[in-house]
């Protein structure tokens, strides 16, 4: 009999799931030897550089381009007038609407694309683009979308100013896109005239922007001779942007094959199809070369893909023990000049329904509202699951609130409310069913890790003293892995996603898979399910993402979706070999396959010590001795579609000290307790959560984009844009709860953007605290120190 | 993020860059440290025909004493000022204040005379330079000739050098006796210029204040000096009461621009923080605590 050491010797020889193996990814990235799409040097490229608007609203009269095409080395210049022919001067949007490609007569918003110049090289590009005449007649604008909605406001959209309706329902004004409503709005209304306590509060959820690292780009080469167009770009869904472009250009999706090298970072903002991939396919596609088109700094902050930008009034009815009767939630979405936001098709407000929370609620009511501003289009979810963050911070504010109400302890309050373990699975009022979930433990392991009463005496004790210490709290419930192809599709392909498992005669493994890895570190953690699954070491399991010719058909990776959908199936392809190997080893073995147990990385035979074969043996087996009437190999495909959403929770406790003369906020501590489930590599699991958190503080401390009133973008660059460095950034303090989803196949939710979604009401939550007992409800992020002083000197705090 | 096209000439003493600037004159540029320019070109707010880097001209670089005055070449860097042992115990504030210019890569790129000779009123050398009471080394064809800090800016970007002239070096009287010195700065982050920042440098006589000089950065359009502030604490010992009625006079003489950091108010008040703190730490300094 194996001995429990040699079992666990050979268990930790997989390095498979829960072992904390560092990064295969990294030796690459830390040599530098990555290779991104701008390192890319195909022979024969030219660049493209994009013309912008600088007007947020403006007619365009015309454009002159004989100046730029003079200029030696300006191969062409793009227009709509150019595009008009191949009807690509406008493209459809992923939410029923359509989106200028370049700008059409007129221009939108601050930066819009107006033409594309390109050149044998970017150097004479970025001078050609500057040689091109434009000339405007500039328009009112409007940024704020409750202004947008005056019955004078100016028109932005003329193309559709007369339809009733823009791709999702009616519409009832110029610049009004669509109204989305969920829940029991009788049910609701009755809960809150009867009900003992109230409470109303307005928040907003700023635009920001998720500025990864690399900025988007592309190279698009067409091959005139063989009719095939390769695209190199820095996609989180290549997949569906092969469809997309198949279905823009004519070509068949055979000829198109996209590339996602190794991308730095994605964050929701490489989701999108933009204009500049459209013109530099096109420019290709006419020239016969291959055309890059890489973003600056400022385009990428200023043109693609923001987020948020949700104006917010929640309400709450509870009775005077603060047990929650009802939430009603009206939003006024802001989506910018087109409706370009990335979410899947049916839900034009996301999985902002979440916004129930980790309580149980028993009825709701729920109306978002789009509206059409001059500012850049899109609205995606940036580290989130389609709106979950704004449903986050919506739901943890109204309960800060309601505490403050009733005087009760913003801990005790939540306690009261939670869904309690034994109510797993649940319906929410408005209709999601959270697979599993443990809050009260979460919750009450934080309170004791920090020792939380002493923290609420020592925040009584300063008060006293004109000090200003705030305490805040979020116990968040994401919802994330889109998700069940009932329910969720993009342009009408289900979103399952897929994976191709092969295992090689001497047992190694190469496997494929639809999603693609922006920083998750998948070539790392897919291989440790493979190996937990297989019983073959991680070492020798390669993964390959991303390439549209060689992949399995995925829908990419955004929205915590990888380890839920992708996670899942290779889980199941994984099994389907585990079950070809068994028929192999019996036959092998010359047994039946019920006398055969698994065992970590072997079949035995029940009972008979000695009696086993290895999966590598079974493996050389495959190719060369198997059962009567079995195909040689060991191969498995898989494409799973998912029976639910995975429903991943945290309890994170922030403590802030403010300086009341500055209005700086120095964040003490930050503990955050997160359950994703099943964990698949804890040191992933921690580098993800860290750089969450990072983001979660950015947002809630600096992040914004600030427009003024004519619609100019005044946070154009990372000096006004803020993303924290080492120096900024807390320190995190991580504790976890293992509460696994019951319909994944290893139990996995989904984490890494968890810490953004919980981090950012916890860290708002703790500076709205620091002014609680003077009755402030709320304040508007991001909490720079001129933010909060505006707060702090209003209430003449900073007197001396 | 591409500037346009010009010519680059590296050359490798001061007499020949003196030349080449007034070759090309108002088409030409010096380039230091480039942490201002070259964004400025990459933007194409600044297209200048010809730039003229004086990263090989050696007279221009190093710290050294004379006379009681430290001279400091213009080329000197950020990270030569906070490793410079001279200045730490002849000149502190400029190494404090160096200290929290921009970050590590920056400093080791970025030069005192870049920062000065470019008149931005967000930079930080300008009001050390007033703080410090140094004067300025200005070179050009007819030859050199100082002038004082206190008076050369002229307005942003706006300030007493010709455009035919470099500024070569900075002269920086060493402190005395009791002398305590403060740059205390509020910035949004790593990298930013200051929202307000204060440099404070007095000297002590016993408990009496026999000198102060304070000066601001960021709100007007040129660096200041808070003279009236100044000459409410000198002869006096200075408590609570006299730091806040300096404040408020701080307050009077600040003019800054409204952006993204703050609004007037804001930095107005903030101008006046970064002063209290100042002055607090510039006297525990000086009475050795």
């Amino acid at each position: 009999m194996a001995t429990t050491a040699e079992r666990v010797e050979r268990e930790a020889k997989l390095e498979g799931v829960g072992c904390a193996r560092k990064r295969k990814e990294d030796p690459r990235f830390i040599q530098g030897k990555g290779n991104y799409v701008d390192d890319l040097k195909l022979p024969g490229t030219v660049f493209g550089v994009v013309v912008r608007s600088p007007y947020a609203h403006a007619r365009i009269k015309s454009i002159n381009k004989d100046k730029a095409l003079k200029l030696p080395g300006v191969l062409a210049v793009l227009t709509a007038n150019d595009l008009k022919p191949l009807k690509l001067h406008w493209m459809p949007t992923l939410a029923g609407d359509v989106q200028a490609v370049l700008a059409d007569e007129k221009v939108c918003f601050q930066y819009q694309e107006v033409a594309m110049v390109i050149a044998e090289n970017r150097y004479i590009a970025a001078d050609g683009a500057d040689l091109v005449e434009v000339e405007y007649e500039e328009l009112p604008a409007v940024v704020d979308p409750h202004k947008a909605l005056e019955p004078n406001a100016p028109v932005i959209r003329d193309d559709i100013k007369d339809k009733k309706e823009a791709g999702q329902g009616p519409r009832r004004h110029h610049n009004h896109i669509f109204t989305w409503e969920v829940g029991d709005k009788a049910g609701t209304d009755k809960v809150f005239q009867s009900a003992e306590v109230t409470v109303k509060q307005a928040m907003v959820n700023p635009r920001v922007h998720p500025c990864p690292l690399e900025t988007c780009g592309c190279v698009a080469s067409f091959d005139k001779v063989r009719g095939e167009l390769t695209v190199y770009m820095t996609s989180q869904a290549p997949h569906v942007i092969r469809t997309v472009v198949s279905l823009l250009s004519g070509l068949p999706e055979s000829k198109i094959r996209v590339v996602s090298p190794d991308i730095g970072g994605g964050f929701g903002n490489k989701v999108g199809v933009y204009p500049g991939y459209v013109c530099a396919i096109v420019a290709s596609i006419v020239l016969g070369r291959p055309v890059k088109w890489i973003e600056t700094r400022i385009e990428n902050l200023a043109t693609t893909a923001f987020a948020r930008d949700y104006h917010l009034v929640g309400e709450l009815a509870a009775d005077k023990n603060g047990r929650i009767k009802a939430l009603r939630v009206n939003v006024i979405a802001d989506h910018g000049a087109f409706n370009s936001h990335a979410q899947p098709t049916k839900w034009p407000a996301g999985l902002f329904s979440i916004c129930t929370g980790s309580y149980d609620i028993p009825v709701a009511h729920v109306k978002v509202d789009g509206v059409y501003t001059n500012k850049a289009p899109g609205g995606v979810a940036y580290r989130c699951s389609f709106r979950v963050t704004e449903a986050v911070h919506l739901i943890e504010r109204m309960i800060d609130v309601l505490a403050q109400k009733l005087n009760v302890d913003k801990a005790e309050i939540r306690m009261r409310n939670f869904i309690k373990r034994e109510q797993f699975p649940y319906t929410s009022a408005l209709g999601w069913q959270y697979d599993s979930g443990d809050y009260h433990t979460a919750l009450k392991k934080v309170l004791d890790a920090v020792n939380y009463p002493a923290l609420r005496k020592e925040q009584e004790e300063k008060r006293k003293r004109g000090e200003l210490m705030g305490i805040g709290l979020c116990t968040f419930t994401e919802i994330v892995g889109a998700g069940p192809t009932k329910a969720c599709d993009i342009l009408g392909i289900g979103m399952f996603d897929s994976a191709e498992i092969r295992v090689h005669p001497t047992g190694s493994v190469i496997a494929r898979m639809g999603t693609i890895t922006q920083g998750q570190g998948h070539a790392t953690t897919y291989a440790q399910i493979i190996a937990s699954e297989l019983g073959l070491p991680s070492e020798n399991i390669q993964i390959e993402e991303g390439d549209t010719s060689t992949a399995p058909y995925g829908l990419g990776t955004y929205g915590s979706r990888s380890t839920p959908v992708g996670g899942a199936a290779t889980a199941m392809a994984a099994r389907k070999i585990r079950d070809k190997a068994r028929k192999i080893a019996a036959h092998l073995l010359e047994v039946p396959e019920g006398d055969l147990e698994w065992d970590i990385d072997r079949f035995k035979v029940k009972g008979v010590p000695g009696q086993e074969k290895t999966m590598k043996e079974i493996a050389w087996a495959a190719y060369n001795n198997v059962p009567e009437g079995m195909e040689m190999g060991l191969e498995a495909v898989d494409y799973y579609d998912p029976p639910n959403f995975t429903y991943p929770f945290g309890a994170y406790l922030a403590v802030v000290d403010i300086d009341r003369y500055t209005g700086e906020t120095k964040v003490r501590r930050f503990y955050a307790l997160d359950d994703c489930g099943t964990r698949i590599n804890p040191m992933i699991i921690e580098g993800q959560i860290h750089g969450g958190l990072t983001e979660a503080f950015a947002v809630a401390m600096g992040q914004k984009l600030e427009f003024d009133e004519g619609g100019n973008l005044l946070s154009n660059s990372l000096m006004d844009y803020f993303v924290p460095t080492a120096a900024e950034t807390p320190k995190w303090e991580l504790d976890h709860t293992v509460t696994k989803s019951p319909h994944h196949p290893i139990g996995a939710k989904g984490v890494a953007e968890s810490p953004h979604v919980g981090g950012i009401p916890c860290l708002n939550n703790a500076v709205v605290d620091a002014f609680a007992h003077l009755g402030v409800t709320d304040m508007e992020m991001p909490h720079t120190a001129y933010s909060v002083w505006k707060t702090i000197h209003k209430l003449g705090l900073d007197k001396r | 993020m591409i500037p346009a096209t010009f010519e680059y000439h590296a050359p490798s003493n001061l007499k020949e860059a003196i030349r080449l600037l007034g070759e090309h004159n108002s088409g030409a540029k010096i380039l230091a440290g480039g942490h201002s320019l070259l964004p400025m070109m990459k933007l194409r707010f600044a297209a200048p025909a010809h730039l003229i880097d004086l990263n090989r001209v050696p007279e221009l670089k190093g710290i050294r004493e004379q006379g009681g005055m430290i001279r400091i070449g213009a080329m000197t860097t950020e990270n030569e000022i906070i490793a410079s042992e001279l200045l730490r115990t002849k000149c502190p504030l400029l190494p404090e204040a160096a200290r929290q210019i921009a970050d590590p890569q920056v400093r080791n790129c970025g030069t005192v005379g870049g920062d000065i000779a470019h008149g931005d009123p967000g930079n930080d050398h300008p009001a050390i330079a007033l703080a410090t009471e140094a004067s300025f080394v200005l070179t050009g064809p007819k030859g050199e000739r100082t002038v004082a800090a206190d008076g050369f800016f002229l307005g942003t970007y706006s300030t007493q050098l010709q455009a035919d002239e470099i500024l070569t070096e900075i002269r920086v009287p060493a402190i005395g006796k009791g002398t305590g010195w403060a740059y205390c700065k509020l910035k949004r982050k790593t990298g930013d210029f200051a929202t307000a920042a204060a440099a404070v440098q007095l000297q002590l006589d016993g408990n009496t204040c026999k000198k102060i000089v304070i000066a601001l950065t960021n709100v007007a359009p040129t660096a200041l000096k808070a003279k009236d502030a100044a000459a409410l604490l000198t002869g006096k010992t200075i408590d609570d009461k006299l730091i806040e009625q300096a404040a408020q006079k701080v307050m009077s003489i600040c003019d800054p621009a409204e952006d993204l950091r703050g609004d007037r108010e804001y930095k107005t008040h903030m101008a006046a923080e970064m002063t209290r703190r100042a002055i607090r730490l510039a006297l525990e300094r000086a009475k050795g605590k």
